[in-house]
């Protein structure tokens, strides 16, 4: 198998332009290869966000203290946390029943489902924020309805909700839930289930003893990545919320482009930046990045 | 079941009659057809200086985030580093950040320097953004080709490049096309970051938008969405064609990681 092992030079150097094994490219190379991925990566991605956390420290630890000193923002944290939990609760019950569904249908009826799928996730989140505020507005598409059905007298206030902010988010990411778990109960070998039935377990029991307890993994990795997600979330809290749905990515966004409060909108990212961090570095095994995203495509 | 799909369908589909209404505000059924907001989206001059600022950028970033993307999934996947799994996660990480966080981020390095508004200024936001999605799916089609061919090529008498000219990048150009439509529609559909580093000399269309739905709702922007939907939708069916082209070719041989 070593090719090359015939012809190699000895020496420091050889090391470095020679690979070690024939089917991998030599050390230099491979740092060659991910020189711009490096460069790129450290102008675009790495210095700007270390700016950022060196900003908020600016004033020593004063936007740190202010942030968990004033009621206002600690309520800000829990309502954005709050929300993050609600949404993934409602993506994971929305998305299983989905991504069930995708594994047993066939022909014209899964071609269907896995457009509804794909097409909103591949149309931006603005679009999709917007299309909300049609249907929920005072003389929108619902309340017209709720009117001429005899429901209400009155339009009523839809938007700018934090439950609307909590229907659009779970709206925006339950793709990203649907797909890891589909791609998990895909995997699974239809013998299990077989067996179950063949050992005297109906529906139920089969589903509930064999395949969801075998899907967790998909369940969990969608779970991980609609939290982390909904974190961050600005353009529809944005758009659809109100200031009572003030939330940590929008509380950054009025800090920056209202008040022009920069070390505390600073502060205030750091600390999304490492709960987000922190969420993907203990689940990171659980969530197998590249697998997960994968299935997106 | 049907709920949940249409739930997830109709608030992209309601754009559609939206854009066709000849009410400012949607009412069913329609009052009347009218390509008006059409019309008006494509002569409105700072609709079309944002389209044209955001297809460039998209076409800017496409082409960088595929070639560094595609280099860097070459280090991972056949390359002899170590960190190799530090690599990865870093091209991954755009995925984890919070695309608030990175827009105020590079609206913190690209102030002072002017470059807000700018191609160059977007062209490194959006590249940054549309990198992982080309590592994973460049990343997915080198996992799939069977090393030994590379090896043949080398046996052959062919050298490191000509063995990837003429044998590896044949094999995953599907997958290296597709990446690049993918980076152009996270380039094209993204809003956050485009919100941070836009300014009033050079706006994105996702900027524009964002705007005009914040402080003048007109079915313009139905119109614009619409536009916009199809042609990622055409885009989308155009890379997943690509890789259908792809998957005859899987190689079922063992896996080099």
């Amino acid at each position: 198998m070593n090719i090359v092992a015939s012809h190699r030079r000895q020496g420091p150097l050889a090391a470095i332009i020679r690979p070690r094994h024939a089917s991998r490219y030599a050390p230099l190379t491979s740092w060659l290869l991910a020189f711009p991925l490096v460069a790129t990566f450290a102008t675009g991605f790495l210095y700007p966000l270390s700016k950022l956390v060196a900003l908020s420290f600016a004033n020593g630890a004063e936007s740190y203290v202010r942030l968990l000193e004033d009621f206002l923002y600690v309520r800000v944290m829990t309502t954005t946390v709050a929300t993050a939990a609600a949404v993934t609760v409602f993506c994971i019950l929305l998305g299983y029943p989905v991504a069930f569904a995708m594994t047993r249908l066939r022909g014209k009826a899964a071609l269907i489902t896995a457009a509804c799928v794909f097409i909103p996730l591949w149309t931006s989140v603005l679009i999709r924020s917007y299309a909300w505020i049609v249907l929920l507005q005072r003389n929108g598409l619902v309340n017209d309805f709720l009117q001429s059905a005899g429901l209400s007298d009155q339009p009523l206030k839809l938007l700018y909700t934090l439950g609307t902010v909590v229907m659009g988010m779970t709206h925006i990411l339950l793709p990203f839930a649907i797909l890891p778990i589909y791609a998990t109960l895909r995997t699974l070998p239809p013998d299990f289930a077989r067996a179950a039935a063949n050992l005297g377990a109906g529906p139920f029991r089969t589903f509930f003893s064999i395949t969801l307890p075998l899907s967790l993994p998909g369940l969990f990795a969608g779970a991980i990545l609609c939290f982390v997600l909904a974190l961050g979330f600005y353009i529809t809290p944005a758009l659809i919320g109100g200031p009572g749905s003030m939330l940590m990515a929008t509380l950054i966004g009025q800090q920056t482009t209202v008040l022009l409060d920069w070390p505390f909108a600073a502060a205030l990212s750091t600390v999304l930046l490492a709960v987000a961090l922190l969420i993907v570095f203990l689940f990171r095994r659980a969530l197998s990045l590249s697998k997960g995203f994968h299935s997106v495509h | 079941m049907t709920l949940i799909l249409l739930f997830l369908i109709l608030p992209t589909l309601i754009i559609i009659p939206m854009s066709l209404s000849t009410t400012s505000h949607l009412q069913f059924p329609p009052q009347g057809l009218t390509w008006m907001w059409y019309a008006a989206y494509f002569s409105d001059p700072d609709w079309m200086a944002a389209t044209w600022f955001s297809l460039r950028i998209a076409i800017a970033t496409s082409l960088t985030a595929t070639t560094v993307g595609t280099l860097a999934a070459l280090a991972i996947v056949r390359g002899d580093v170590p960190f190799k799994g530090m690599l990865h996660a870093l091209s991954m990480g755009p995925l984890v950040v919070p695309h608030i966080v990175l827009g105020v981020a590079l609206y913190l390095v690209l102030s002072p320097l002017q470059l807000t508004g700018t191609l160059a200024g977007f062209l490194i936001g959006h590249t940054v953004l549309a990198v992982p999605f080309v590592v994973i799916t460049v990343m997915a089609a080198l996992q799939r080709l069977d090393p030994a061919l590379d090896l043949a090529a080398l046996n052959c008498g062919a050298n490191r490049a000509q063995a990837f000219i003429h044998v590896t990048l044949p094999n995953i150009a599907p997958s290296l096309a597709s990446g690049a439509v993918f980076s152009f529609l996270a380039s094209f559909d993204e809003a956050t970051v485009a919100f941070f580093i836009s300014d009033v000399g050079g706006k994105s269309i996702g900027r524009k938008m964002f705007e005009d739905i914040d402080f003048n709702l007109t079915p313009v922007i139905a119109a614009a969405s619409t536009v916009v939907v199809f042609a990622s939708l055409f885009l989308i069916g155009f890379a997943q064609l690509l890789l259908k082209a792809e998957s005859p070719q899987i190689q079922t041989g063992e896996h080099d990681q």
